[in-house]
């Protein structure tokens, strides 16, 4: 990965002593061990502080929410994947942007320094849309078992379900970190904060802290990449993917589908199909 | 003045216990990976053997959620509509194995809600039945920089006692009435002497090698710093969630919003953070922090400057490194200081 | 000390639709408990947090004047959630006052002094009871001369039409009404923006005079460098701030503009204060 950085950082000078661009959206140097931190950076005398190491796990798709300028971003192959639906949700243009895409081997886990939980199961390593790549291409897994956690939970008899869940959301402080890192999670107002009517509770009252995971999950249905920046994010260590991996799932075996490997396709929960499944129907 | 115990560590079981008699008791309690402080169940000890905890015993007295008034909107109940006092539990309680800077912080935060004019009854009535015993820090983690905050691994502010640990016995220094009334009612009795402790004290500060730099920022005028230009760039990574706010043992920011279900209601006080957009929405609109860099900006002005203006105590932090080590992206409030520091030097 | 976030119960004994297009009603409340009138002895320029249990609380200037006894008056526009609420509530239903809040007008600073009074909109509810607590004859020989700027949209926008009637009559105050625009003929004041007005009918400065300005913030914009022009120091012009508030007690820390919280160190500053306040409206 160290040859990456000599690339993006070739790149990001050109692009903006020519002016193709105004900013480069990347990392920084972080003052923890193993984070980086997301910069922006508008001169090229300060493309020097660029980094790329297993540390640049955050999704920086997030930061492109509703731009106006011209913007390089160096992007992995999840965060392509959420360019590609910011795209579709009209977030960005795609001509706004330079894409330099980064084939990903992994991120670690910021605690552990092993290998991120989403990164062992990760079928789309390589960017799947980008204007320049700062590296050959990887080879991407195959065999892998996406949702050997879901399978897990999903055997579990309710009272164990039960107990699963509210065990993992016992110590959620309502931070909002899980849902602020994601890319997309861009509501102008979020449903925790409507008041008109209000409706969730927005203290730790349990029931409440369960309506916020479950409903951001199912809002998130059919877009997510399972990037993990929700996971990393998590102040707590809530294993905050178990319930997107779950809905993840439902798409996949439901529609036949996954998220942002095209710009011609919406989103299952955006489009209608007159053959899908209906037998709930009775 | 105030006496000095020795506690044998063979004694501090009997002597937990004891307490649990008369006093509802709070110790840190390992929780997967880390450390939380939870009250104790009858017969738990505290486990000393940690660095700090995730979030800061502030929850002590100052719960995440807290009812302030009930009442009926059912109108055929004679005090309909009329706030009604929650009973609440103020009985004795004692925080076990604090660290000295969230005892500090403890005290920072009483300025705001004990002032001359008015005093919240319920952060002060739970302050009031607390009894704070802190534990001196012997080994500092990496991201404490408490002792350029005006604090430091075995400062006393804010505590009733500060244990030592002296390998077989910790030296209880009883630092107010209160303590020694919780030393008396542990059955902790034996005399002790404080000789060890200083020469440990500059042990564990020689330890602390990060700091935080802010002894040019009482100097400059706050509108200097607030037009500053380098508040963008140290916003951009912030993605405004609530995670250094909840951690930190000096913030303090609460909402206060009421919950029904039916007729019947609770008028909630609950944790809110400066960091999110809904902070500061007028009713008509207008939101006077909607940019991130303004309420990034706010934060860091807040805990280094405003509060310093204002108050004349130094600086509404404590050192303690949670909010560096939480921090989602890293953002790290020894840099931003260093920056504001260094632009007020270069001014 | 008494409970500062326990709200004093009190019944709506009148509603008055203040402005033609109903967007603001005039509100008089009485304790239910008469000594509690006592416990809310206030002075014009403070603020009460009208509480509705079940909805929340609003931080609302008083109308009324410390010298009309028996009721507390307010008037307030309807915006969101509890304003909304309050809109439909009727005569008899029982809610909370809590208060007095916030600083006062320097009245006692302003005695022998000559004082213009500028307002708009409904902003004017504080200058209503400021005008009325000088007017009263306990009080009136105290002050020098009186002048009143108010200026509302059109004539059905104007707040108080009674009483403004009634000041124009005296001789002992000076008004001079005027609306942005109107097509009645009937019209008899002025027509133009307040601080046009002001320029044309606000005294010359002089170290005995003193503005008190309350209003939107354009007004305030445009009326700040016509009475520089006039010669009007900064510690002698007299501004009422407002911004989101909770507690209303300079507790829960949200209504900050620098170092001074609007509910407590405010909401009344004098412009040579505001010098060293950050803009926190830009």
């Amino acid at each position: 990965m160290d040859a990456y950085i000599t690339k993006i950082k070739a790149i990001s000078e050109r692009l903006l002593k020519d002016g193709t661009v105004e900013a480069v959206i990347g990392f920084r140097e972080g003052t923890m061990p193993m984070m980086s931190e997301p910069c922006f950076i508008k001169s090229s005398d300060d493309v020097k502080d660029l980094v790329w190491n297993a540390n640049c796990r955050i999704n920086l798709a997030n930061y492109l929410t509703n731009r106006k300028e011209k913007i390089a971003i160096v992007a992995k192959g999840c965060d392509s994947r959420n360019i590609v639906n910011h795209i579709i949700e009209n977030k960005i243009k795609r001509d706004q942007l330079f894409i330099i895409g980064v084939p990903c081997k992994g991120m670690n886990d910021k605690n552990t320094g092993a290998l991120q939980d989403n990164c062992g199961t990760c079928t789309h390593r390589n960017p799947v849309i980008y204007d320049e790549l700062v590296g050959d291409l990887v080879v991407e897994q195959t065999g892998v078992d996406k949702y050997a956690d879901v399978k897990k939970v999903e055997a579990m008899s309710t009272d164990e379900k039960w107990a699963f869940f509210e065990d993992m959301y016992s110590t959620c402080t309502r931070c909002y970190a899980c849902r602020n890192a994601c890319p997309l999670c861009y509501c102008p107002t979020c449903f925790v904060d409507e008041s008109k009517p209000q409706w969730v509770g927005k203290a730790t009252d349990p029931i409440d802290v369960r309506t916020y995971h479950f409903l951001r999950a199912y809002h998130c249905a059919g877009r997510c990449t399972d990037c993990g920046s929700c996971e990393a994010a998590c102040p707590q260590n809530i294993k905050v993917r178990q319930l997107t991996k779950k809905l993840e799932k439902d798409c996949a075996e439901l529609f036949g589908w996954e998220a942002g490997l095209t710009l011609d396709k919406r989103p299952p929960l955006d489009t209608f199909n007159v053959d899908d499944p209906n037998d709930f129907i009775k | 003045m105030m006496k000095v115990i020795n506690i044998d560590k063979q004694k501090w079981a009997g002597g937990v216990e004891s307490l649990s008699k008369s006093y509802r008791l709070f110790g840190p309690m390992k929780e997967d990976d880390s450390h939380n402080f939870k009250e104790l169940k009858k017969g738990e000890l505290p486990d000393l053997a940690y660095g700090n905890t995730k979030l800061s015993p502030k929850s002590t007295v100052f719960p995440p959620s807290e009812a302030m008034f009930t009442y009926t909107l059912d109108e055929s109940k004679p005090d309909h509509h009329i706030l009604q006092d929650v009973k609440k539990d103020y009985s004795p309680r004692a925080v076990l194995g604090m660290r000295p800077c969230d005892a500090k912080a403890v005290s920072l935060v009483r300025m705001n809600f004990d002032t001359p004019e008015y005093r919240d009854p319920y952060w002060m009535d739970a302050y009031e039945a607390t009894t704070f015993v802190g534990l001196a820090c012997d080994a500092p983690c990496s991201t404490c920089f408490c002792t350029s905050t005006g604090c430091g691994p075995f400062n006393e502010e804010g505590l009733d006692v500060l244990l030592v640990d002296n390998g077989n016995a910790y030296i209880a220094k009883a630092l107010t009435e209160k303590g020694e009334k919780l030393l008396a009612a542990a059955g902790f009795a034996d005399k002790g002497d404080d000789a060890a402790v200083a020469t440990k004290k500059a042990a564990a500060e020689a330890k602390i090698t990060a700091k935080i730099e802010t002894d040019k920022l009482s100097e400059k005028v706050i509108m200097d710093l607030y037009d500053a230009p380098f508040w963008a760039d140290i916003a951009f990574s912030c993605i405004n969630c609530c995670t250094c706010t909840y951690a930190c043992p000096t913030c303090w920011c609460f909402d206060i919003q009421d919950e029904n279900k039916g007729n019947e209601g609770v008028r909630m006080r609950n944790w809110d953070s400066c960091m999110t957009p809904l902070f500061t929405m007028h009713g008509s609109g207008h939101n006077p922090r909607d940019k991130k860099p303004q309420r990034v900006r706010q934060r860091f002005m807040h805990k280094l400057k405003y509060f310093v203006d204002k108050y004349q105590k130094g600086i509404m932090c404590v050192g303690c490194g949670r909010c560096v080590q939480q921090c989602p992206v890293n953002i790290d409030i020894r840099t931003v200081s260093k920056t504001m520091n260094d632009y007020v030097a270069k001014c | 000390m008494q409970n500062p976030y326990k709200a004093y119960p009190v019944r709506i004994d009148s509603i008055d639709v203040a402005t033609e297009d109903k967007s603001l009603r005039t509100f008089k409340f009485v304790f239910l408990n008469p000594e509690d009138e006592n416990k809310f002895a206030y002075e014009s320029g403070q603020f009460a947090e009208l509480s509705i249990p079940g909805k929340g609380e609003i931080p609302i200037g008083i109308a009324s004047s410390p010298t009309e006894k028996g009721f507390v008056k307010f008037t307030v526009f309807r915006t969101g959630l509890v304003t909304n609420h309050l809109h439909n509530m009727k005569v008899g239903d029982i809610m909370g006052v809590r208060g007095p809040l916030g600083n006062s007008y320097p009245l006692k600073a302003l005695e022998g002094k000559n004082i213009v009074i500028i307002g708009a909109g409904f902003a004017f509810t504080t200058l209503r009871s400021t005008i009325v607590y000088m007017l009263d004859p306990a009080n009136r020989k105290r002050f020098g001369s009186i002048d009143v700027i108010y200026g509302a949209r059109n004539p059905g926008m104007l707040l108080y039409k009674d009483e403004l009637t009634a000041w124009e009559q005296r001789d002992d105050i000076n008004m001079h009404i005027t609306v942005d625009g109107t097509d009645d003929p009937t019209w008899k004041y002025h027509t133009g923006f307040v601080p046009m007005v002001t320029e044309k009918q606000a005294p010359q400065a002089d170290d005995n005079t003193y503005a008190i300005m309350c209003g939107p913030p354009m007004m305030l914009k445009f009326t700040k460098p016509v009475l520089d022009k006039l010669g009007y120091k900064h510690e002698n012009i007299i501004m009422s701030l407002e911004n989101r508030m909770k507690c209303g007690i300079g507790i829960c820390g949200r209504c900050n503009i620098g170092k001074e919280l609007i509910c407590k160190d405010g909401p009344v500053f004098t412009l040579a204060q505001l010098k060293f306040m950050p803009e926190e409206d830009t």
